[in-house]
């Protein structure tokens, strides 16, 4: 069976589409969806709206801080991800808030864990960005497989028999597709890249494919309609300073 | 979690049942791994266990080498690949089960071969040619073996050659878990090439050099850096060149010098660039271009060496492989090969337009694989199988003349000798010669014309067609600019003028119609 792991939608409606139907000509039908599915972007409530019916087809739906930020109010967040989630929060109906609230913050299938952010404390959104990091979440864990989102650039972590943390180069892998098979003699923990909002230098939507009969995992990138995605933000009636930011972002990868 | 304290954990030992499997007897022990006859009631076959012997406690460099070959052995397949049935579990006992390969590794034709008694050429050159197209084949599919030797080389039954143990090798296309993790130069030493010492992981133009110490080793009857054992040992071989095979072995042709001693370049770039450019030269000994390289007779002398070894004292690595050899981008290239490409060409004074437009089309290709080699074909058709066209009604010789032209032809190219060869096929089904050719040669690409439509080619069949359809590489068709209609009046559909097609018709220029 092969799951799409996507992660880090942050109301990117042409992002999510153009991911959604990569996967399915690809026919892939079973979905996870790591967190972040508003904030930043134009369109939070079809982007939740989406979401959901994916969770009523089976789909497993994990919180991130963002989601959490709209019940939450986000008082930790910078200014900028703060502006944006007041300016979805109104966007959003009453179901689609609580929805957002009653998601889980891990979720474990068999020997796999997803979570939003490190898997050491979840709540508290640590981001996994180096080997140390890496080494926390496979210490709070005994799951084979994590996989997480948050930092926005793909990642690949592995922990090896006698318990050392290995960083693996994939930037070449990510860019191509190839399946990078999780060996069973290690656990792995795997970072997904962002479909809404890239931060690799590449604007293509990230996402992964994971086969878990044959244990390898697919780095993905789906190009969409950026620059439409962009206007959305530049028509929109959030502070002009903080649409033009956010809608570079999404031109630049960055 | 320190594993090897699990108790679940197995040994392997006569007897053992794992997973179905019955261990039998124990067929070798190597210093890393053990290799166990076994049997299982689903696979009737005869299979070998690889056991890795793993030390209680940390012993990395065998743990990362057996994962790298799980990670690497079931993504590669063709003939020289030995197949995978089944891999062990880490936690209970790591093993890789594969098929069994009769008989013992080459290191056997290895070991027999000494000063005095070594192997005879045609062996040697036939071998030789077997290894490189196996090594082509490997590349192709993006893996880098970094560990070739006598003792990695098997057989079939049916003799087919099988390149083993790839505990060392590096996937391009896949994290390189021993470079992350080591940084101590791999390899058998006294075949690893210099970069290696380096700790370059990922120029497929390694597995050359060890190649060319392999075919050394086979013509003079000793290694050609001596029996190595430490690295300080194998960082001479940055600067200290190896004695000119002829001079231990006289009767060796200076063409088969010049290409082992390609093989063995210190810059990695001055040796082939591609196995299959290899094959090429060890295929078409007349057309090797010779160099100093086969005129030498004695090692270079110490100043020249304590030169070398002054300008190789900050080394840290060569340039990388061309087109993209060893760099993340797969998409620019399916193979990380420099290419060879095939032009098929007809020398029929009506094709000359179409010739000049191919001649066109190689220069364009080599602009962007200026390492590219050429091999120019040109099919003579025999119009009845069996039929002597030799020679033609004033009895001159047809294959000499066309030899002739097409390397008039070719010259055109401007390529040095030894990076173009030419061939002149004879054959009832041009088509099928020239794909079975570009099999041979192992082309990356056909170049070949095709006439612009016409009432000849209903009568003979579309040659470029046939060739699309089946040939084992890429193909790309050139055709002259349709002329316009004047008049606004269709071009009269007829054959191309001072040509008649007949059946039986006497040997004619085939190829593209």
């Amino acid at each position: 069976m092969r799951l799409a792991l996507i992660s880090d939608i942050h109301g990117n409606r042409e992002a999510l589409e153009a991911v959604l139907s990569d996967a399915a000509a690809r026919q892939i039908s079973h979905f996870v969806v790591l967190g972040d599915i508003v904030g930043y972007g134009p369109d939070p409530a079809w982007c939740v709206e989406r979401v959901m019916a994916l969770a009523k087809a089976g789909a497993v739906v994990i919180r991130g801080n963002h989601d959490a930020a709209i019940a939450e109010g986000g008082r930790d967040m910078n200014p900028q991800a703060r502006a944006a989630i007041d300016w979805s929060r109104p966007r959003l109906t009453q179901t689609q808030r609580d929805w957002l609230a009653t998601l889980p913050l891990t979720q474990r299938e068999g020997e796999i864990l997803f979570t939003h952010a490190s898997a050491h404390s979840p709540g508290d959104w640590i981001y996994v960005t180096s080997g140390r990091d890496a080494m926390a979440s496979f210490r709070s864990s005994d799951a084979r497989v994590i996989f997480c989102g948050h930092v926005h650039i793909p990642a690949l972590y592995s922990c090896d028999l006698v318990g050392r943390v290995h960083d693996h180069q994939i930037a070449a892998q990510v860019a191509s597709g190839n399946a990078l098979p999780l060996l069973p003699s290690r656990r792995w923990l795997a970072v997904l890249g962002a479909v809404g909002q890239p931060r690799d230098g590449s604007p293509a939507a990230a996402w992964a494919i994971f086969d878990r009969d044959r244990q390898e995992i697919s780095f993905r990138r789906t190009a969409y309609d950026h620059a439409l995605t962009a206007r959305k933000l530049r028509g929109s009636d959030l502070a002009p300073a903080i649409a033009e930011a956010l809608a570079e972002r999404l031109r630049e990868g960055q | 979690m320190n594993q090897t304290r699990n108790p679940r954990q197995k040994r392997p030992h006569q007897g053992l049942e794992i997973d179905g499997f019955t261990l039998g007897e124990m067929l070798h022990r190597g210093g890393f791994a053990t290799i166990w006859q076994v049997s299982h009631p689903d696979h009737p076959r005869d299979m070998v266990m690889k056991v890795p012997t793993i030390l209680d406690g940390d012993d990395g460099p065998t743990i990362v080498g057996f994962e790298t070959e799980q990670m690497i052995l079931p993504r590669l397949s063709g003939p020289h690949i030995p197949e995978v049935i089944a891999m062990g579990d880490f936690a209970v006992m790591p093993y890789l089960v594969t098929e069994k390969l009769p008989g013992a590794s080459l290191q056997d034709v290895f070991d027999a071969v000494t000063d005095r008694r070594p192997m005879p050429l045609e062996a040697l050159i036939a071998l030789a040619c077997e290894i490189s197209a196996a090594l082509h084949q490997l590349h192709l599919q993006r893996v880098i073996h970094l560990d070739l030797k006598p003792g990695n080389l098997m057989r079939r039954a049916d003799g087919t050659l099988v390149l083993i143990d790839y505990g060392l090798a590096r996937h391009l296309d896949l994290p390189d878990l021993l470079a992350e993790e080591f940084s101590i130069p791999m390899g058998t030493f006294p075949y690893i090439a210099p970069e290696q010492y380096l700790r370059s992981r990922n120029d497929p133009r390694s597995d050359i050099f060890a190649l060319g110490a392999m075919l050394y080793e086979l013509a003079t009857g000793t290694l050609p850096f001596g029996q190595t054992v430490t690295l300080r040992a194998v960082r001479r071989r940055l600067w200290q060149d190896p004695v000119p095979p002829i001079a231990l072995r006289p009767d060796l042709p200076p063409w088969l010098q010049e290409v082992i001693l390609r093989a063995l370049e210190v810059d990695p770039a001055r040796r082939f660039q591609s196995a299959a450019q290899m094959l090429f030269d060890l295929s078409n000994p007349t057309q090797v271009a010779l160099t100093a390289r086969a005129a030498k007779r004695q090692a270079d002398g110490w100043r020249l060496r304590l030169r070398r070894r002054w300008q190789m004292r900050r080394i840290r690595g060569f340039a990388p492989p061309p087109d993209g050899a060893g760099l993340p981008d797969q998409a620019t290239d399916q193979s990380l090969q420099p290419a060879v490409l095939m032009a098929a060409v007809d020398l029929a004074p009506e094709m000359e337009p179409l010739s000049a437009r191919i001649l066109q089309a190689m220069r364009e290709v080599l602009h962007f694989r200026p390492e590219a080699r050429v091999a120019c074909v040109n099919v003579l058709r025999s119009a009845r199988i069996g039929l002597d066209i030799g020679t033609d009604q004033d009895g001159n010789n047809l294959h000499v003349q066309r030899l002739v032209a097409l390397k008039a032809w070719g010259a055109q190219l401007g390529l040095p000798e030894g990076r173009v060869t030419y061939t002149v096929l004879e054959s009832s089904d041009p088509a099928a010669a020239l794909i079975d050719h570009a099999g041979r040669i192992m082309a990356d690409q056909i170049v070949m014309g095709a006439r612009a439509s016409s009432s000849l080619r209903r009568y003979l069949g579309s040659v470029s067609a046939q060739v699309v359809a089946e040939a084992p590489c890429s193909v790309t068709i050139v055709r002259l600019p349709a002329r316009r209609p004047e008049h606004g009046r269709p071009e009269p559909d007829r054959p191309v003028s001072g040509f008649t097609p007949t059946p039986d018709a006497a040997p004619d220029h085939a190829s593209p119609p």
